[in-house]
């Protein structure tokens, strides 16, 4: 049951992720990235790290593909795309030779026999109750610099779009915020 | 002691660094005369040390270390002995003499100052020379005045080069440069030799290396002896590395006069006196030498017999005695040769300054040709020549005759006929050709009015400063006796044997009377009114000697031609072509590379990606190998 | 049976495939995509191993990319919605500058 469903994902992971590299429209890309994100979270689920699964989920497939949708709205993408590709053989060479390499690495280290683990799971604790263990103990610090570094990217991404940042829409009567409207309309 | 040997060595170079402050300036009467008080400042100091050295024996002073490197150790260390000091003497006082003379015949040159400074140094360089305690300080002596006689003889290198027919030496920066090359060919020989002495004898100090030479093999010592004769060759102008000093004259007369007649060119018989004790192990070769020196003496006189030009001829005649000086000195006579050395210095300095005077009158005409009856202008010019001249012939009770009598009767002595025939004769021809010299100048009727010419005497104060030498012309011969004395306490002394005392009266008579014949035949020729005589002119034995034996073209064309074409090839073939090409292309390798890898900054992110992506895998697959080793 | 292996090779072939876009994509929305498809790729990797290991040292690192590359995307868009602004054109080689 397992082999069938890891060989149907990844299959499927894989020639979406091809789609997303390969394809001319970026509205099949994205939908296709999407696709393949909603499937490596069966992955994880698979694997039994439901809490990774679970959030996955929700930010990768439901925040990041979501602002990548609202960012080809703004760039006015829908149609087709022309690239040139001077030297596809170079590149494809590259990826197959990075791939081959990786597998090398990760494997060399687990065909060691001294591999411990720093991290394991308390006994009878479902994995999220783990994870949150684990989560709030050892990597409290990490994350709470994460929440931080979340927090500085949501400002930033508000000035770098925002419009008029100065004024502030609350303040303004309506009659002015009629006019400028308007003006902007012109 | 020792202060009188550094006030003798030092003050020509204080004279000389003194002037070269005013080098580039106009000139200063002052330099003249603070030069000329410096050189006699040192002439007293060496006159004081000959003084000392007679009664105690020689003074050795070591100044400094100069080398000291492993094994080799050689200091600035100077030794006088009888031998320096008679040459200390002699230089300076000769030098003396010619700094005061200068100041009159430099008067109106632009580079008087400049004049001074160079004739300073060469002094200096001449006193280290003949003061040194080892065979380095000779050579660096040696090439001192090289480098002095070089920058003496082109001192009026402005003058531009002509062809042979006009001027034989070209120009004087074309004769300068003979000289200095000439020296150096001959120069090579003599660091061969100094080598060979390093190498064997493992010091280079003049004592240490004679006490051992009594060890040494004999092929050692016959190749040392050649060698550093072939260095005293080119310095003395022997055959065949002779034709600098004629065309040597180029330069200012003093130079002449200093140079060519009393120091530099005696260096070479200085070292062969200095080094007796290896050429009196091997007498093969100083038989050559004095062999040699006899050919000189005669070739050269052949060449004056015929020469129109006023200071050739007395150049030619320097020639002859030097070939008189190594024939002494090879047969082993070595106080014989220093003795006429000394008394040579004496004359034939004389004998070049009163040139000078002659040429100052005639506004530098040379053409003996184009003077005549001098005599009644210029009186104390005539008795100054004639007195040298007459010195140099070897008339009784002159200079001349006790020196070069006595080195005919060496030759008699050693049973080397040849030789003193050959010497005999040259005797005749020097007393022959030194008296054309003076009867066509001073005697033969006035030619010079109908070139325009007005001459006149010069100042007194340059008769006045010729007397000394005028003076030691005819009396230093007197005291050969106590001069033998003194000098056979370092060289090996020489004794007649009793065949040629008896037959030493017949020989005096007999050479007196080729030299009194030389005389003879010149007056009766060229005392009167001149007649040339055309045929005699074209004729081709006069052609041949007049042209030096053809000697200076065949030099042209057989070594100065081929070596500059060879120095052509290696310049346009070698240095351009392979040195040059192949900097070159070091820097065109390094251009071309950093043109091409221009090529990777494109601006386009993609390629940058695709460059990130490649190191990637690169540094990827290095670590994978440097893992899979260890 | 499924090891670690095959996950392992999954990954590395997800990885190669996000870095083959990333050198070919042409237009820099898409070169953002390739880039959260090798994110992804190390995000499986991590989780594999954490899980066949039982170490969630390895989860625990998942969940830090997941973050980064949430707040790398926004930033990123911002910046290239002011590069769009400004240029007209999201496509590489258009905006190089450089001439040589």
């Amino acid at each position: 049951m397992e082999t069938f469903a890891f060989y149907f994902l990844s299959i499927s992971i894989a020639l979406l992720f091809g789609v997303t590299v390969m394809s001319k429209n970026i509205l099949y890309a994205m939908t296709s990235l999407a696709a393949g994100m909603v499937l490596i979270s069966g992955l994880f689920f698979i694997l039994g790290t439901d809490f990774l699964g679970v959030v996955q989920l929700i930010v990768y497939v439901g925040a990041v593909m979501a602002l990548y949708s609202f960012g080809m709205m703004f760039f006015d993408a829908t149609g087709n795309i022309d690239e040139k590709h001077k030297d596809s053989r170079v590149v494809f060479i590259l990826g197959g030779l990075s791939a081959v390499v990786m597998v090398v690495i990760f494997a060399a280290p687990l065909m060691a026999e001294h591999a411990h683990s720093f991290y394991p799971p308390v006994e009878g604790a479902t994995n999220p109750q783990a994870v949150g263990l684990v989560l709030f103990t050892k990597y409290l610090v990490p994350f709470e610099v994460a929440a931080i570094m979340l927090l500085v990217a949501m400002i930033a991404g508000i000035i770098l779009a925002g419009k008029r940042m100065d004024e502030s829409l609350s303040k303004i009567e309506d009659s002015e915020l009629a006019e400028s409207s308007a003006k902007d309309d012109k | 002691m020792e202060n009188l040997v550094y006030t003798a060595l030092f003050a020509p170079l204080i004279g000389s660094l003194f002037a070269a402050l005013f080098g580039m300036s106009p000139k200063k009467q002052f330099v003249g005369v603070v030069t000329s008080i410096l050189l006699f400042v040192s002439f007293v100091s060496s006159a004081k040390l000959w003084a000392y050295v007679s009664e105690h024996g020689p003074v050795h002073v070591r100044l400094m270390d100069w080398i000291v490197a492993g094994d080799m150790y050689v200091p600035f260390g100077f030794n006088v002995d009888q031998v320096t000091a008679v040459m200390m003497t002699v230089v300076t006082i000769v030098s003396t003499v010619v700094h005061i003379y200068s100041n009159g015949y430099m008067e109106h040159d632009k580079g008087f100052n400049r004049f001074f400074s160079y004739l300073s140094a060469f002094v200096f360089s001449m006193m280290v020379l003949v003061m040194s305690d080892n065979f380095l300080g000779l050579f660096i002596g040696w090439e001192g005045v090289g480098v002095c006689s070089w920058l003496l003889i082109g001192f009026w290198y402005h003058k531009e080069d002509v062809t042979r027919d006009v001027n034989p030496s070209i120009s004087p920066s074309w004769a300068a440069n003979e000289a200095f090359i000439m020296n150096r060919i001959a120069d090579l020989g003599m660091l061969v030799g100094i080598f060979l002495i390093y190498w064997n004898f493992g010091t280079l100090q003049y004592d240490a290396v004679f006490e051992r030479v009594p060890e040494m093999g004999h092929g050692l010592l016959v190749a040392i002896g050649i060698f550093l004769f072939i260095g005293a060759m080119g310095k003395s102008a022997q055959f065949p590395l002779h034709t600098w000093l004629a065309d040597a004259m180029e330069g200012p007369t003093p130079v002449s006069a200093l140079i060519h007649a009393a120091t530099m060119v005696t260096a070479g018989v200085y070292l062969v006196i200095r080094a007796n004790p290896i050429y009196s192990e091997i007498p093969e070769v100083s038989y050559f030498i004095a062999v040699l020196g006899t050919f000189v003496a005669i070739f050269a006189a052949s060449m004056a017999l015929v020469n129109r030009d006023l200071k050739r001829i007395i150049a030619y005649s320097t020639l002859s005695q030097l070939g008189y000086m190594f024939a002494a000195a090879g047969l082993g006579a070595y106080w014989v040769a220093l003795f006429h050395l000394a008394a040579h210095a004496f004359f034939k300095a004389l004998l070049f300054l009163g040139a000078g005077n002659v040429m100052h009158a005639m506004h530098d005409e040379l053409d003996i040709f184009k003077m005549g009856d001098l005599r009644k202008i210029m009186k104390w010019t005539y008795l100054y020549m004639g007195l040298a001249s007459l010195a140099l012939a070897g008339i009784w009770p002159l200079a001349g005759f006790f020196s070069k009598d006595t080195i005919l009767e060496v030759a008699f002595n050693e049973h080397a006929y040849g030789i003193w025939f050959i010497l005999w004769l040259t005797a005749g021809l020097t007393a022959f050709y030194s008296f054309r010299l003076v009867f066509v100048a001073f005697w033969s009727g006035n030619r010079y009015e109908k070139f325009g010419m007005h001459p006149h005497e010069v100042q007194p104060y340059v008769l006045w400063g010729m007397l000394p030498l005028g003076i030691l012309a005819v009396i230093f011969g007197w005291y050969h006796e106590s001069f033998m004395h003194f000098v056979t306490k370092l060289l090996p002394a020489y004794e007649m044997s009793e065949h040629t005392h008896h037959m030493t009266g017949t020989l005096i008579t007999v050479t007196t009377l080729i030299a009194l014949g030389g005389i003879l035949v010149a007056f009766r020729l060229y005392s009167h009114k001149l007649k040339r005589n055309e045929k005699i002119e074209n004729s081709m034995p006069y052609r041949v000697l007049s042209n030096q034996y053809y000697i200076p073209i065949f030099y042209e064309r057989v070594f100065s031609k081929p070596y500059a074409e060879l120095s052509d090839i290696a310049w346009k073939e070698i240095d351009m072509q392979v040195v040059d090409a192949t900097v070159d292309g070091i820097a065109s390798i390094v251009e071309e590379t950093g043109d091409s890898a221009r090529g990777m900054q494109t601006g386009n992110l993609s390629d940058y990606l695709k460059w990130m992506a490649f190191g990637l895998v690169a540094l990827a697959i290095m670590a994978v190998i440097v893992a899979m080793k260890s | 049976m499924i090891g670690l292996g095959h996950y392992l090779v999954l990954s590395a072939i997800l990885f190669s495939i996000g870095l083959v876009g990333v050198i070919r994509r042409k237009n820099l929305l898409m070169l953002f995509f390739s880039t959260e498809i090798m994110l992804n790729a190390a995000n499986v990797a991590f989780a594999a191993i954490s899980s066949y290991h039982n170490d969630l040292a390895g989860q625990m690192f998942a969940f830090f990319i997941v973050a980064v590359a949430a707040s790398e995307v926004a930033v990123g868009l911002g910046l290239l919605i002011l590069l769009y602004k400004k240029r007209g054109t999201l496509d590489l080689d258009k905006l190089t500058l450089l001439k040589g």
